[in-house]
């Protein structure tokens, strides 16, 4: 039993090797071996899973001693408890379903098998970070997951994206990955000062000698964790990211890596319990994306955009209930949304495959009829994502708000609601433009459409009953508490923090199903029902006032490059101008010393006359003052 | 200045030879006066042949001293030296002999002041 976990990862990372050696070779026969290592990895995870919901204990391995250098040492541990049970499970079936997915969508690309090598390498990487039992190993998988991403962002490196091309994607996601990835260094470093330990389980042991430099240290993770799972301030990656192919913005930047943030915060529960500035400042990093990213996504037009902004703004959500000490559903939320979000983005794929291409939703619309396996996931999709009662939405984001209301946070439990309501809205919108009303170009209206295929329609259908039952797990009104206790014995709830009674329960949940119904409302009434040219008039017009703000997203990116990236890039400039060429080049090292040694030679040459006499000459009064040194 | 240390002989010939002989001194200043002149030779003179002539003769004004030292002294290592001297002057003389012949095909001259080829 103990080896068998470490093949999980091993699984996808040989499947990963095979296919980028030998790919070229494979051909179509390489998408089997990734989705066979994605299989393989989820069956031993289900072994794992099951011993340790069973009531075995967290299961621990250590494969070899990494590094020894003085003080430090650090195993190549794996660490299965239960946080990183349900973890596993996650990413190795997600994972294994968008493998699938891929078969078909990525159909015929040239480069078929660099991408499910890249997927399985991915998945390796998720799922290293996952088990790490030491700060170091999670923070390799951290790295990995982050490189994968920016390969299969920039996986269509030849393709514009939005008046640039993949690579500047690409690039941004890793750079700004980067910010908070320093971060999460910074705090492993401090941990490692203060206890002289990295192992997750020692750490906890010593949490005691931890206490000075808690809040510090869980200020820097959360840095990290803003950087991993797109929140304010360092978000602006996340919508850039959908450059890459809609299964990777499904599998990478929907169900698994961006949660990571979330998982590692998790993982460090018994730090952030003892710092209870950082706990607040996740609550309000958290509430401030859910609510700010929910705005944004009100009005975009691009398909996988509205995904995205909808993807950050859940995340936010998790964010509230970790912060809020509430881990059992931060987590929660990340299964559930692990699978709207994943089946969403599917669908969404689907739909972009179907049009050859085409992501703009107001050039959508009339679908229902022509994909109608899409259709009906993706209405399951949207009625977990806009919190529908008894989807899995509904019942984690309702967890999430009334622990955030039991902690005693109000403003992020009010930002919560309202974001809420307008998850419900723009979910609508995107729903009713694309499905509902007449065709709104050339595309849609003719019959030649991509009609997917079994492979990509099963894990659809899949998704979409996952996206209804685990939501079951932990059910309001102590109904159903599984969920909770289980995650509770490795990251229980905030000491002080308890479920609240059945009476503010029924009236939070009240509040926040009216603030949905009237976001599927408002959509219906703007998007739904009106004739077609109604909705043409209302897509096509140019957004003023406020929706500009929206449109323009707050300006987030241009603040960010005027403050940020032009003035860094300008000082690189200066300081290549400036120290480079002036100091290095011309100035002091490469020109000044040349010239001092070009000065010196041209001096002492005057000694080289040529001339045999003159040398003679010389020689006879070396060895003449020479004479005269001995006598 | 120079004490001879010959094992004191008793036969009034020998010590007749001794009193006749040339002293050591002399053989000296005869060998400073042509190592000078040598030198000097090396020096002033332009024409690369002379130079070379000089050298022999500064050598060999070290060959007289030698000799003269090794027969003061008693010593053989002095005639020794100067054996091995003469050896190497003579590939000397060989080697720079065949350096005037391709001196003279290249530049048409053995004049010293015009062979600055390395110079800056």
């Amino acid at each position: 039993m103990d080896n068998s976990i470490a093949w999980i990862p091993v699984l996808p990372l040989i499947g990963f090797a095979v296919n980028i050696l030998f790919g070229v070779r494979l051909k179509a026969a390489s998408a089997w071996i990734a989705v066979a290592a994605m299989a393989g990895a989820f069956a031993l995870s289900v072994g794992a899973f099951s011993a340790v919901v069973g009531g075995e204990g967290p299961i621990t391995t250590k494969l070899f001693s990494w590094m020894v250098a003085g003080r430090l040492s650090v195993d190549m541990g794996f660490l299965v408890d239960e946080c990183s049970a349900i973890m596993l499970m996650v990413v190795t079936f997600v994972g294994s379903l968008i493998h699938v997915y891929s078969i078909g969508y990525m159909h015929g690309d040239p480069r078929y098998s660099r991408f499910f090598a890249y997927l399985n390498l991915f998945a390796a990487m998720m799922l290293i970070l996952v088990l790490g039992d030491n700060y170091l190993v999670m923070f390799m998988g951290w790295e990995g997951v982050g490189l994968c991403s920016y390969l299969l962002i920039g996986f269509w490196f030849e393709k514009p994206f939005e008046g640039a091309t993949t690579r500047e994607a690409a690039r941004k996601a890793f750079v700004v990955n980067r910010i908070g990835d320093f971060g999460f260094l910074i705090a492993i470093l401090l941990v490692w000062t203060t206890v002289g330990t990295l192992n997750f389980q020692a750490v906890m042991s010593q949490s005691e000698a931890m206490t000075g430099v808690a809040t510090a240290v869980t200020l820097l993770l959360l840095l990290g964790a803003t950087g991993k799972s797109a929140q304010i301030p360092l978000f602006v990656w996340l919508p850039d990211a959908m450059a890459g192919p809609t299964p990777v913005s499904a599998l990478i930047h929907a169900a698994t890596m961006v949660t990571a943030g979330v998982y590692m915060i998790a993982r460090n529960a018994f730090l952030f319990d003892i710092a209870p500035i950082s706990a607040s400042a996740v609550v309000w990093i958290g509430a401030g994306t859910a609510f700010f990213a929910a705005t944004i996504g009100l009005i975009q037009n691009d398909i996988k955009k509205v995904l995205a902004y909808s993807t950050i703004s859940q995340l936010g959500y998790m964010f509230i209930a970790v912060g809020a000490g509430a881990y059992a559903f931060g987590l929660f939320h990340l299964v559930t949304h692990a699978f709207f979000k994943a089946l969403l983005f599917l669908g969404a794929g689907a739909v972009i495959h179907a049009l050859h291409d085409e992501q703009d939703i107001t050039k959508m619309g009339g679908l229902r009829k022509k994909l109608p396996v899409v259709y009906w996931t993706f209405v399951i999709g949207a009625a977990a994502l806009s919190g529908i009662p008894f989807t899995a939405g509904f019942f984690s984001k309702d967890g999430i708000l009334a622990m955030t209301f039991a902690s005693g946070n109000y403003g992020p439990w009010a930002l919560g609601v309202l974001g809420a309501g307008m998850t419900a809205f723009y979910t609508w919108r995107l729903v009713f433009l694309t499905f509902h009303g007449e065709p709104r170009s050339e595309m849609a209206k003719s019959g030649d459409l991509h009609v997917p295929g079994l492979v990509m329609t099963i894990p659809l259908m899949i998704l979409a009953a996952g996206s209804i039952l685990t939501g079951y797990v932990e059910l309001p009104f102590h109904m159903s508490t599984w969920f909770s206790h289980l995650i509770g014995e490795s990251a229980p709830l905030r000491t002080g923090l308890e479920h609240p009674s059945a009476s503010v329960e029924t009236i939070l949940m009240a509040i926040s199903i009216a603030m949905v119904a009237t976001g599927v409302v408002l959509a219906w009434k703007k998007y739904g029902a009106p004739s077609s040219e109604a909705i043409e008039a209302t897509v096509s017009k140019q957004p003023a006032g406020i929706s500009k703000v929206l449109w323009d997203k707050w300006y987030v990116d241009e603040v960010y490059n005027a403050a940020v990236v032009r003035p860094v890039v300008w000082s690189a400039q200066k300081c290549w101008r400036i120290f480079d060429d002036w100091v290095i080049h011309n100035g002091l090292v490469v020109f000044g010393g040349g010239l001092l040694w070009k000065s010196v030679g041209f001096f002492l040459s005057f000694w080289q006359t040529g001339k045999t006499g003159s040398y003679a000459f010389a020689l006879v009064v070396g060895t003449a003052f020479l004479v005269w040194l001995v006598l | 200045m120079l004490q001879p240390i010959h094992q004191p002989t008793p036969h009034s010939r020998t010590r007749e030879l001794e009193s006749r002989m040339i002293p050591t001194e002399q053989y000296l200043v005869l060998s400073a006066a042509l190592f000078v002149i040598g030198a000097a030779g090396v020096l002033i003179r332009r024409n690369a042949i002379f130079m070379l002539m000089s050298i022999e003769l500064m050598l060999n004004a070290v060959n007289l001293a030698f000799v003269a030292f090794a027969r003061n002294w008693g010593d053989l290592a002095g005639q020794a030296f100067v054996l091995f001297v003469m050896t190497v002057a003579a590939a000397e003389v060989a080697v720079g002999l065949a350096l005037m012949v391709v001196l003279f095909r290249v530049k048409n001259t053995l004049d010293t002041d015009h062979t600055d080829l390395l110079r800056w």
